[in-house]
């Protein structure tokens, strides 16, 4: 019975594997290209394995472009917007799961409306506004804007609506607990799977956000991971030709992102399945 | 009212953010779709010509082909693609978690970098894909250099990224379906495929729903795959969408005219055209879907 099992199990497992490879191989490819010479890249048939050239890749990647500038950048942007997004957020949607209040309805389906907007509608006056207000090029362009979103609050108020009872609500208000206390002391610590999965989704979103950035960061030495890697690729119009230091670039920008979801999403991945279907 | 005002103060930031870098910007947009403006200098209004010129620019509908057959072109096999592996992952008992999170990680990881990888791994010269057709003897294609190919690389690039994604969304759904009904159909002498046609997929269609709304959504308003893949095929304006304008998306459209010619006023009218198309999408896609629920 049990080795009969096994054998019906043996198809989906080789099925799923064989797309495991395809998933991952891109990864693997990108590795074998940056580890490799540019020579080697134009090679026939090409090399399969890692070569031993990562180092002068790296070097090269360093010399055209200001990886660690840019990252650190990134990461500012990244970090600043998932705080600020944390807290707007969840306060938020705090207040939307557990407060009656006048409005409440028409507020929130208003934020829903907003939530469809496509974003290439407000693009170009976005750009207005921060060329007046003279943060064109600065990394407040990118933070501020995206400090508060209605995806987040959205999630976080079926997640609150779920895992807060309001017996514990009512019994820090009988206990005269003001509203912001509340939220401090009883909502925040009660929150906090949800809050991670907030954080790594925003923090992702943040590290890979492109067409925002590509247009009102306009100051050249003052760009983020993302727009480095595309200046890399801009930068091979034909003459020259270094794609193994095109890939180790690719590569570098997406390693730390790798180690820190693989180290951190455990949870991650079944969350956000679970609030796609149940939303 | 006033006494409410805690409730007000925490759900504030959402609106005022929205208002300034939102509601505005958006108006504003629709106000300067009636104008010609460069960005400097003086607004000029024009009423409808703008617009009058989208209906009668070839570009853009160019640009519309382009991006209904990437879409097409990624989604279908996209989301058949993801509910053949929820269906397996469902099925198996061991390793989901590891399967979970290895078809998921292309999703999280950086776009651009993974547009520059595809460019490269569907180069015509020297691609691996073109090597590999080589090896077992069918016959290249360049890829990258032809209006089609470089569609084909860029719904390759997108269905790489996201099948895995939607199979996880799938899954979730899947094991919501209580397992008494797939027992009962084994009684009945329901086969895999029968059972995953008559029961999975009818039980899963406001999942399937969901997942082809937000494909619908964001593949219709594709940029960045296009854009980076595109970008240096010797071409002097790096947003010009690639061999033929094959992939000219319609946002990359609206890109190389807002801020690579600065043409605002046409800019903002192409915005306008892809949200009434994008939305008109949108509305017949749940149409077609939920209808077949009956």
């Amino acid at each position: 019975m049990l080795n009969a099992l096994r054998r019906r199990q043996i198809l989906p497992h080789a099925v799923l594997a064989i797309g495991v490879l395809i998933s991952l191989f891109p990864f693997y490819w990108s590795i074998v290209l940056a580890t490799n010479t540019s020579a080697d890249v134009f090679r026939y048939p090409p090399r399969v394995i890692p070569g031993t050239h990562l180092v002068e890749n790296v070097r090269h990647v360093l010399d055209n472009i200001d990886f660690f500038g840019s990252m650190l950048n990134t990461l500012i942007v990244a970090v600043s917007t998932t705080v600020l997004v944390l807290f707007f957020d969840s306060l938020a949607a705090f207040t939307f799961a557990k407060y009656a209040f006048p409005g409440r309805r028409v507020l929130f389906g208003l934020l829903m409306l907003i939530f469809m907007l496509p974003a290439q509608l407000s693009i170009i006056p976005q750009y207005m506004i921060m060329a007046k207000i003279g943060w064109v090029g600065t990394l407040r362009a990118l933070v501020i804007p995206a400090a508060v979103n209605a995806f987040g609050i959205f999630w976080m108020r079926q997640y609150i609506s779920r895992g807060l009872p309001d017996e514990l609500i009512d019994a820090a208000r009988i206990d005269g607990a003001s509203f912001f206390r509340i939220y401090r002391s009883v909502c925040l610590p009660m929150i906090r799977p949800g809050l991670a999965f907030l954080a790594i989704y925003t923090f992702i979103g943040a590290w890979n956000d492109y067409v925002w950035p590509l247009v009102v960061l306009t100051d050249p030495n003052k760009i983020t991971l993302q727009l480095a890697i595309a200046q890399l690729n801009f930068g091979q119009g034909g003459t020259i030709t270094d794609y193994a230091m095109l890939m180790a670039g690719t590569l570098m920008a997406v390693v730390p992102l790798l180690i820190a979801f693989t180290l951190f999403a455990r949870n991650f991945v079944a969350d956000l399945a679970r609030g796609a279907v149940q939303g | 009212m006033l006494r409410y005002w805690p409730q007000y103060l925490a759900i504030s930031p959402f609106y005022l953010l929205f208002a300034v870098f939102g509601l505005f910007p958006v108006l504003f947009s629709l106000y300067l779709s009636f104008h010609r403006w460069s960005g400097l200098g003086e607004r000029k209004w024009v009423g409808l010509k703008e617009y009058d010129f989208l209906i009668h620019d070839h570009t853009f509908w160019l640009s519309l082909w382009n991006t209904l057959i990437i879409w097409l072109m990624s989604t279908v096999p996209m989301l058949f693609g993801a509910l053949v592996i929820a269906a397996l992952l469902h099925s198996v008992a061991r390793g989901k978690s590891f399967y979970r999170m290895a078809y998921f990680i292309p999703s999280v990881t950086s776009l651009v970098a993974m547009a520059i990888l595809f460019k490269m791994m569907f180069s015509s010269n020297f691609g691996l894909i073109n090597a590999v057709l080589e090896a077992v003897n069918l016959p290249t294609y360049p890829w990258t250099n032809t209006p089609w190919g470089i569609k084909i690389s860029i719904a390759a690039l997108m269905t790489w990224q996201w099948v895995g994604y939607n199979s996880i969304i799938y899954l979730a759904g899947l094991q919501t379906i209580p397992g008494e009904l797939y027992e009962a159909a084994q009684i009945d002498g329901a086969g895999p495929v029968r059972t995953f046609f008559r029961i999975t997929i009818p039980l899963l269609r406001p999942v399937i729903l969901f997942t082809v709304v937000i494909s619908t959504i964001t593949g219709m308003q594709s940029f960045t795959e296009a854009q980076v893949m595109t970008a240096s095929n010797g071409a002097t304006n790096p947003n010009s969408g690639g061999p033929g304008q094959g992939g000219l998306t319609m946002v990359l459209y609206f890109y190389q005219q807002a801020f690579s010619y600065n043409d605002f006023g046409y800019g903002a009218a192409i915005a306008w055209g892809i949200f009434v198309i994008v939305g008109a999408f949108a509305v017949l896609n749940w149409r077609l879907v939920a209808r077949q629920e009956d």
